[in-house]
Order: C-alpha cells, then sequence, then structure tokens
C-alpha cells in the first residue's frame, strides 16, 4: 500500500522534476544531459516576447484577482441576508460560472463581445465629433480581465462564504451591545475572522488567472499572455528555452499555493480555537 | 452583491444566450454571424462526429482510469496513512492541480517525445516505440491531469467514515476484504460520484491535452471548436458544436446523478481547497 502511493507520487512529481532538471542542462535534447548551465533562464529573460507576455500575464492576473476579491467578497457577506428565490438564483448562476467548460465560456465570451463591438463601434465614430478619431473597443487586457475574473469571483465567493458561514456570530452581536457602528464592527470583528479566506480567495485567483490558456486563447484578441506564448512556441518545437520559463512559471504557483495553503489552514486552527 | 450579480449576467448569462441564438442562425460570407432561425447547423452536427466519438470514448475511459489510479492512494491516506503526515500528503496531491495543467501537459511532450523515453529505450535495445500523438499519451496526460480531482473526494467520503462499523462488521465474523467490499466501498460510492462527475465533466471540454498529446491525429470536441472558431470562423455551426457538447454534459450529468443517487445516497460537497 505504501508503495502503492509513493508510486502514484514519483508519477505526479517526476515529470515536474524532470523539466526542472533539464531546464539547468547544457545540452539541448532531453536524451543527453551534459552538465550544469542557467543559459536558458538566461535567453528566457532577456526574450522581450517573453517578458511582454510575463507583462501581460501578470497585469491581468492582479487585476482580474483584486476585482473578483472585492466583488466576490461582497457578495459572500451580502448573500447571509439573501433568501428564498434571489438566492436560488445567485447559487444556480455560481454553480454555472465554475461547472461550464472554460472552452465554453470562451467562445461564447468571444462572439458576445464581437458582435456587441461591431454593433457599438460604428455607433462611437457616429457620435463623435468629425475631425477627431473614434475611441473603438476591441478584445485585448478588458476582455481578458472581465472573463478571467468570473471564474475567479465565483471561486472567492465559495470559499469566503464557507468561512462565513463557519463565523462566530454572537462577537458580532457583542460587539453591537458595547456600542460599535456596523463599519465598526465589521473592521474590528467580522474582517480579522474572513480574512484568511479572502487572501486564500486572491490568491488562487490570480494562480487561475496566470495560469489558464483555454479562455486566453479566445478572448485575448491581439495581446499575448504567458501561456498562449508558450503554447505557440511548443508548437513550434520543443527548447530548452520552454523549459526555463515552465520551471519559473511553477515555482510561482507553487509559491503561492503554499502561502494560500498556510493561510487558510491557520485561519481555520484560529477560528475553530475561538469558536470553541 | 449587485457588482457580482451585473458580472455574472453580463459575462456569463448573456454570451451564453448569445451562443444559443448563433447555433440557430446562418454563417456570413466573410465568416461569422449572419442572422437566421434553421436547424442545418444542428442536421451538420454529423461532419464532426470523429470529435464527438473520440470525446465519448476517451472521455469516459480516462475517468475509469482516474478512478482505478486514484481509490487505492484515497484510501491509504484516508485509512493507512500517519495522521501526522497526512495534511501534507494531501495537499501534495493537490497542488500540482492548481498548477499550469499547459506545462504539466508540456512535460509530458518531453517525456513521450522522440528525444525522451523512446531514445531511451531504444539505448537499451528495444527498438523505438512511438509514444506521443497516440491515445495512449492523450490518455496519460488525462489522467496525469485530472488524478488530484479524483483522490481528493473519494478522501473525504473514506475519512468521515465511521469505524465502528468496520470493527461491528470484523465483530460479527467477516474478513477484511468482506467488509471492505461491504462497509467500506458502498460507504464510500459518494465520493467516488462526486469524482468521476467532475472528472468526466472536465475531460467533455478539453482541448489542451489532446491538442499537445494527441497531435492532430486524437482530437476531442474541444479541438473541433478551436478549429471552427478560430480557423475556419464557421460561428453558427460551432455554436451548435458547442450547444450539443453541453446538452450531451447535462443529460449524461442528470442520468448519472440519478443513477447514483439510487445506491449512494445524495452527493457530498466538496472544496477543492
Amino acid at each position: 500500500m505504501r508503495i502503492y502511493a509513493l508510486a502514484v507520487y514519483l508519477f505526479l512529481y517526476i515529470p515536474i522534476a524532470v523539466i526542472a532538471i533539464f531546464s539547468f542542462n547544457a545540452g539541448r535534447y532531453a536524451a543527453q544531459l551534459q552538465g550544469f548551465s542557467t543559459q536558458w533562464y538566461g535567453k528566457a529573460l532577456s526574450n522581450s516576447f517573453v517578458m511582454e507576455a510575463l507583462q501581460t500575464s501578470a497585469t491581468v492576473a492582479l487585476s482580474s484577482a483584486i476585482l473578483a476579491t472585492l466583488a466576490g467578497t461582497m457578495a459572500a457577506l451580502a448573500l447571509q441576508g439573501v433568501t428564498g428565490r434571489p438566492r436560488a438564483i445567485f447559487d444556480a448562476l455560481l454553480y454555472i460560472a465554475v461547472m461550464v467548460p472554460g472552452i465554453v465560456i470562451g467562445i461564447s465570451t468571444l462572439i458576445a463581445l464581437v458582435t456587441l463591438f461591431d454593433w457599438v463601434n460604428p455607433l462611437l465614430t457616429a457620435l463623435w465629433p468629425t475631425g477627431w478619431s473614434a475611441p473603438q473597443l476591441h478584445l485585448g487586457r478588458g476582455s481578458l480581465i472581465a472573463a478571467h475574473g468570473l471564474f475567479a469571483m465565483a471561486l472567492v465567493v465559495i470559499i469566503v462564504r464557507a468561512r462565513v458561514a463557519g463565523m462566530d456570530r454572537s462577537l458580532i452581536e457583542a460587539s453591537a451591545d458595547l456600542g460599535a457602528t456596523p463599519w465598526g464592527t465589521f473592521r474590528q470583528v467580522t474582517l480579522p475572522q474572513i480574512f484568511p479566506a479572502i487572501l486564500a480567495g486572491f490568491l488562487l485567483s490570480f494562480t487561475f488567472s496566470f495560469d489558464d490558456f483555454i479562455v486566453a486563447f479566445f478572448v485575448a484578441g491581439s495581446e499575448t499572455t504567458l501561456p498562449i506564448y508558450v503554447f505557440s512556441s511548443i508548437r513550434r518545437g520543443v527548447t530548452p528555452e520552454i523549459n526555463a520559463i515552465g520551471t519559473m512559471v511553477l515555482a510561482v504557483s507553487l509559491l503561492i499555493l503554499v502561502v494560500a495553503q498556510s493561510i487558510l489552514q491557520r485561519g481555520q486552527r484560529k477560528g475553530g480555537g475561538r469558536a470553541a | 452583491m449587485a457588482p457580482a450579480t451585473i458580472w455574472l449576467l453580463a459575462m456569463l448569462v448573456l454570451p451564453l444566450v448569445v451562443v444559443l441564438v448563433f447555433s440557430f442562425g446562418e454563417r456570413a460570407a466573410a465568416g461569422g454571424y449572419s442572422a437566421a432561425v434553421t436547424l442545418e447547423n444542428f442536421a451538420n452536427l454529423g461532419a464532426r462526429w470523429t470529435a464527438f466519438q473520440n470525446t465519448l470514448m476517451l472521455a469516459p475511459l480516462g475517468t475509469v482510469l482516474c478512478l482505478l489510479i486514484a481509490y487505492p492512494l484515497a484510501y491509504y491516506l484516508a485509512v493507512k496513512s500517519d495522521p501526522k503526515w497526512r495534511t501534507l500528503l494531501l495537499i501534495l496531491v493537490i497542488v500540482p492541480f492548481w498548477t499550469s495543467i499547459l506545462i504539466r501537459s508540456y512535460a509530458w511532450i518531453f517525456l513521450l517525445g522522440g528525444q525522451g523515453i523512446p531514445k531511451l529505450v531504444s539505448l537499451i535495445g528495444y527498438g523505438s516505440p512511438r509514444l506521443i500523438n497516440t491515445p495512449f499519451a492523450v490518455l496519460t496526460g488525462i489522467v496525469y491531469g485530472y488524478l488530484p480531482l479524483m483522490v481528493f473526494p473519494i478522501y473525504v467520503s473514506l475519512e468521515r467514515l465511521d469505524k465502528r462499523l468496520l470493527e461491528a462488521s470484523a465483530d460479527l465474523g467477516s474478513p477484511p476484504w468482506r467488509s471492505f467490499l461491504q462497509v467500506t466501498l458502498p460507504l464510500s460510492m459518494p465520493g467516488v460520484a462526486t469524482g468521476c462527475m467532475l472528472v468526466f465533466i472536465l475531460l467533455m471540454g478539453e482541448f489542451l491535452i489532446p491538442a499537445m498529446l494527441g497531435g492532430g491525429k486524437v482530437f476531442f470536441v474541444g479541438n473541433a471548436l478551436v478549429d471552427l472558431f478560430l480557423q475556419s470562423r464557421n460561428w453558427p455551426f460551432g455554436a451548435a458544436v458547442a450547444v450539443a457538447l453541453v446538452l450531451i454534459m447535462l443529460v449524461t450529468v442528470t442520468l448519472y446523478m440519478r443513477f447514483t443517487r439510487r445506491w449512494a445516497g445524495g452527493r457530498d460537497d466538496v472544496s477543492l481547497m
């Protein structure tokens, strides 16, 4: 049994380890280990396409995670007082957002936005004073942020709502009894209790957006995110440079996940202690 | 709640409605959509039959493979592992799921490609087997990608299992294998059902793994969708394919849930963190 478990863990981690090892390989191919070198990292980091894609990915991931966390947390808190049909409808929407395959979200967002833009852009041109070039809407960072944020927000609502449900309500009542304003109660009692869930939701949203390929593939327009760059360069052939980029991407997500996990776990332990 | 609701309506519900409307439309001369009400797109679905066939064969097969590999691991984690290490071992299963599936599939291109495992095999002297761009490669990628999603729900249902039931079963004279078949296995069915459903749903919409490890030979509906929307720009037909995909998913999942409810008694809510 233990040997079986070990074998599965090896299956899960050997491919990742192989990528990491070969990113430091001086030779070009998997079958030829030729000594240690960091040259592929240097190549990747001095490639302006890589750096541009990285910048796009980071901007989109940060913006969508911030917006998703704000909207998601507000919704999770507001949902406390919502019951009956509105609640059922909102839950159904969340369920659809999480369950509909990314590829369907991608194509539906693409055709809805392109149709909308085809309709709005001539209108903008017509309304704009003559002699000035009218602003035109197009797919790009904005549509990426809106589409990534959607899934991320559903994620944040689900994570934060679980924490809100486990919150000690008597503390809020006590705070009100002691004369605190609703805002004061929120800032000093509610927020500290749900903060770990909010932070974990934010970090997961960031990782989701940073790693997403399929939604971005449809709605990115002329922008290139890091996963889109990696995908198109793999199509042109496997190079050690991709190993280096892949290792860096994995390292970033691993770091964020470890932080998110430890925050969530510590929050649960603390919360559990308080409730007891 | 208002911003969240507006976001969901504008970026989820509205686009899905647009897809539904487009699926009854006609292809404009330059690609894209021209308004019409016709069932022609749905009548033409047979043109992409191979993609549906591959998806409907490999998605269930991949789900079953994930289940067969995941169950013993979940059992080990929930029952046999040292409680001191349990959390760490669980985190180690979940973490790969939250890292880039693109990079993890790429790792298999690297391993299964001409310069990877086949080269090593040929060095030992067993010829050079072709691994990449085969159904085998796609299934390996699927199991590698979705195993964590299967382990977690099964672990949760096994971990909740009342250990006194096993003691009672042993006291009544059942050998361990019989206790497993009559107590543990039936009680872990809700987790099995949840895991299978999650993996199956995600596999139905898969694009990346067949695109990277199937090399155009083993393609799913997702690959057909990318082709229809980004290459040939036949939006109405693509929309019909997408609608058909979602319908097949809904029907299978509904049937599956009705079927499993009968002998599993409800479905566990499982968070993925």
